[in-house]
C-alpha cells in the first residue's frame, strides 16, 4: 500500500510533463485566482454528506425529542413521532433521582484530574525539552511507551494497586488512574509546544540570569497557552466519559459519576426510555455548553484523545 | 527490552505528524542547530532532569508498574480478597485450551480488521470534504462532529434503546431496511454488525476531524498545480489528497485497530458479550472472568494478552507503512 501511495506523485508527474496538456484548463484558472476548494459545487459528495446527515442526525433527534415525551407516547406513536404534548416530566423525574450528586462526583473528577495533568504533563515536558542530561530522554520514552498501554489491560494490577492503598470506592480512586492514562499524550503536545519556542527567548532570559523556575513561570507557562488549554481539556474530556476505573474502583451510590450514574439508570428506568434518554442527554449538555463556547480548544483536545 | 525500545521509538513520529503542517523536517533541523549552538555554553536557566521526576513517579505507580504487575498476575491464582498464589504456567495452558478464548481472539481481530474496512473510508472522503472551507461544509461538520461530545456510555445506552426490537427505531424502520423481526442484538451477526455500526457512528467523526487537519494542511500550491495541469477533482484526490494524507491515514489507523481492540462500554452495555458468547471480545471476556467470576489471575492472563496484541498491532502497522523512516511528506518540494 506503501509504495502505491509512494509512487502515485512520481508517475503522475512524469505523465504530467510528457503528456502535453490536451484537457482545456477551464478549471485550473479560476480555482487559482479564488484560491480555496473546488470552486463548482461537487453534486456526489453533497449527495453523500446528506446521507450521512441522516445517518447522524436521525438517532440525536430521537434522543432529543424522546426526552419530551411520556413514556406511553413513545411506546404508541414509536420512536420517530414529533413530541405533540410535550412534556418536562422526565427531566423532573432524572434531576431528581441523584443525578446531581453523580455529576458533582464527576465533576470532582474532572476538575482534579486535569489540574494533575497539567501540572505533572507540564513539568516533564519542560524536562524533556530543556534538561541536559540523558535522563529526560529516558523519560520521553517511558511516555511513549506509555502510549501503547491500553488502559482497560491494566485493570486488575490497578484494583490490587487501590486496594492496598486503601482507596477502593472513594474518587482518588478513579482520579489516580485516569490522570495517570492522560499523562502520556499531555506529555507528548506539551513537548511538541514547549520545543517549538524559540531559543533565543531562553537564551535571554538565561542573559538575566533567571533560573529554572522563573523560566518556567514567564517563558515557557506563557508561551505554551495553546498546548496547555489543549491538554487540559484533554484530559477533562477523558476524566469525564471514563467509565471502566469507575466501574470497577467505586462501588456505592455517593462516590458514582455520571457514566456510572447512567449505566446504572438502565435498571432504575427499566422500560422508561424517555427518562434513560433524558438521563443521556443531561449527561451531554455541559459538554455540549463547553462546545458552544470553546469549539476550537475542544475539537483540539478531541483530537488528543484520539491520540494526536 | 530491545523491542519495548523500539516501540519507544516509533509512535515518535505521532506527535510531528499530528500537526503536519510545520513539517517535521525543518522542526529537526532546528533543534540540531540548536543543539550545535548551546555546545560550550553553561546551562544557566536550564532545569534538571528532577523536574520531570513526580509526573514520572505518577506514571510509573498507576500505568507502568501495573503493566508489570499484570504481567506477574497472569501466572497466579487469585480471587482478589487473599494474596495471589503463584501457579506457574496454569493461566496460560487453560488459556490455550479455552474455546471462548478462541472465539474472543477471533471475534476481536474480525472487529478490528472490519472497523478498518467501515470507518477509514467514510472518515477519509468526509474528513477531505469537510477540509473545504465552504459554509454549508462548515454548517453541516459542525452536526456531524456532534456524537463525539457523549461518552461512549451515553451512546452505547442511546443505541440500546434505538435498537430495542419492540419500541426502537429498528422497530420502525427495520424492515425497510431489510431486518425483518428486528431483533438485530439477538442475533449473532445482527449483534456484531450493531457493534461495528454504533462504534463506527461514534469513532468516524473523530477520524473525520483527524483526515479534516490532515487535508487542510496541504498545500494548496499543489491542487493549484494539479489544476493547471487539467486534473479533475478524483484524479487530484488520487494523486495528492491521498498520498499526502498518508502520514494522517497512519496515525488514524493505529488509533481505530486500537480503539478497536478495546471496545469494550459499548460491548458491555449493547450486547453483554452476547447473544451468549458472540460478541465476548477480548477485554469484555477479561471482565467478566475479573470482576464477575472473581478469576483474576486468569483474567489478567487475558489481559496481558491484549496488551501483547495491543502493542504487536500497532508497531506492525507502523512497520508495514514504513512510518518510523518516514520524515516529511513535503520532500522534493
Amino acid at each position: 500500500m506503501t509504495d502505491v501511495l509512494h509512487q502515485r506523485p512520481e508517475a503522475d508527474r512524469t505523465t504530467g510533463k510528457a503528456a502535453p496538456p490536451s484537457k482545456p484548463r477551464r478549471a485550473g484558472l479560476p480555482r487559482l485566482l479564488k484560491g480555496s476548494g473546488p470552486r463548482r459545487p461537487n453534486y456526489p459528495a453533497g449527495l453523500a454528506s446528506l446521507i450521512w446527515l441522516v445517518i447522524v442526525g436521525a438517532p440525536l433527534y430521537v434522543l432529543v425529542a424522546t426526552t419530551f415525551r411520556t413514556r406511553d407516547g413513545y411506546i404508541d406513536d414509536g420512536p420517530l413521532a414529533l413530541p405533540t404534548h410535550p412534556t418536562l416530566a422526565n427531566y423532573d423525574r432524572v434531576l431528581s433521582s441523584h443525578f446531581f450528586s453523580y455529576l458533582g462526583n464527576t465533576l470532582v473528577v474532572t476538575a482534579v484530574c486535569a489540574a494533575i495533568v497539567i501540572v505533572l504533563s507540564v513539568t516533564v515536558g519542560y524536562a524533556v525539552v530543556r534538561a541536559r542530561s540523558r535522563m529526560s530522554r529516558r523519560v520521553f520514552q517511558i511516555f511513549l511507551l506509555g502510549l501503547a498501554i491500553p488502559s482497560q489491560a491494566v485493570i486488575i494490577p490497578i484494583y490490587l494497586v487501590i486496594t492496598k492503598l486503601q482507596l477502593y470506592d472513594t474518587l482518588l480512586a478513579v482520579i489516580l488512574p485516569t490522570a495517570a492514562f492522560s499523562l502520556p499524550v499531555s506529555v507528548l503536545i506539551l513537548a511538541g509546544t514547549m520545543r517549538d519556542i524559540d531559543e533565543e527567548l531562553y537564551e535571554s532570559m538565561a542573559l538575566d540570569g533567571a533560573g529554572p523556575t522563573r523560566v518556567l513561570l514567564r517563558l515557557v507557562v506563557p508561551m505554551s497557552r495553546a498546548g496547555i488549554s489543549t491538554v487540559g481539556v484533554y484530559s477533562a474530556l477523558h476524566a469525564w466519559n471514563g467509565f471502566m476505573f469507575p466501574l470497577i474502583l467505586t462501588q456505592s451510590r455517593s462516590n458514582r459519576v455520571l457514566t456510572l450514574g447512567l449505566y446504572d439508570y438502565v435498571g432504575e428506568f427499566r422500560v422508561d426510555t424517555p427518562a434513560l434518554l433524558t438521563a443521556v442527554v443531561l449527561s451531554i449538555v455541559p459538554i455540549f455548553v463547553v462546545y458552544l463556547f470553546a469549539r476550537r480548544q475542544l475539537i483540539n483536545g478531541l483530537m488528543g484523545v484520539g491520540g494526536k | 527490552m530491545a523491542g519495548a525500545d523500539s516501540a519507544a521509538a516509533d509512535p515518535k513520529g505521532a506527535p510531528g505528524q499530528g500537526a503536519p503542517r510545520g513539517g517535521s523536517g525543518r522542526r529537526a533541523v532546528g533543534r540540531k542547530a540548536a543543539g550545535r549552538k548551546a555546545v560550550g555554553r553553561n546551562a544557566v536557566g536550564r532545569p534538571s532532569a528532577a523536574w520531570a521526576l513526580p509526573g514520572v513517579l505518577f506514571f510509573v505507580c498507576f500505568a507502568v508498574a501495573p503493566m508489570l504487575l499484570v504481567g506477574y498476575l497472569a501466572f497466579t491464582d487469585w480471587d482478589g480478597i487473599g494474596s495471589p498464589q503463584w501457579t506457574g504456567t496454569d493461566n496460560w495452558s487453560r488459556l490455550w485450551h479455552d474455546p471462548d478464548m478462541r472465539q474472543a481472539v477471533w471475534l476481536s481481530l474480525l472487529l478490528t480488521v472490519l472497523t478498518w474496512l467501515v470507518q477509514t473510508p467514510i472518515a477519509l472522503l468526509l474528513g477531505v470534504w469537510a477540509a473545504g472551507r465552504q459554509r454549508n461544509r462548515a454548517v453541516l461538520s459542525a452536526i456531524f462532529f456532534l456524537p463525539l461530545l457523549a461518552s461512549s456510555v451515553a451512546l452505547a445506552l442511546v443505541w440500546k434503546q434505538l435498537l430495542d426490537p419492540n419500541f426502537g427505531l429498528i422497530a420502525e424502520i427495520g424492515p425497510a431496511l431489510g431486518f425483518e423481526d428486528g431483533d438485530l442484538l439477538g442475533d449473532p451477526q445482527g449483534a456484531l454488525g450493531a457493534i461495528l455500526f454504533v462504534t463506527a457512528w461514534q469513532f468516524i467523526p473523530l477520524h473525520t476531524l483527524i483526515y479534516q487537519g490532515g487535508a487542510r494542511a496541504i498545500p494548496r500550491s499543489l491542487y493549484d498545480a494539479a489544476a493547471i495541469d487539467g486534473a479533475g477533482t478524483v484524479r487530484q484526490f488520487f494523486s495528492i489528497t491521498l498520498p499526502q494524507l498518508r502520514n494522517t491515514v497512519v496515525t488514524s489507523s493505529v488509533i481505530m485497530v486500537v480503539g478497536a481492540l478495546t471496545f469494550f462500554d459499548t460491548v458491555l452495555i449493547l450486547t453483554k458479550g452476547g447473544p451468549g458468547t458472540d460478541t465476548s471480545i477480548v477485554p469484555f471476556l477479561m471482565y467478566k472472568n475479573g470482576f464477575q467470576a472473581f478469576d483474576l489471575g486468569y483474567a489478567s492472563a487475558v489481559a496481558a494478552l491484549l496488551v501483547v496484541v495491543a502493542t504487536a498491532v500497532s508497531l506492525l502497522l507502523v512497520r508495514l507503512t514504513g512510518f518510523s523512516a518516514m520524515r516529511s511528506t513535503r520532500e522534493g518540494m
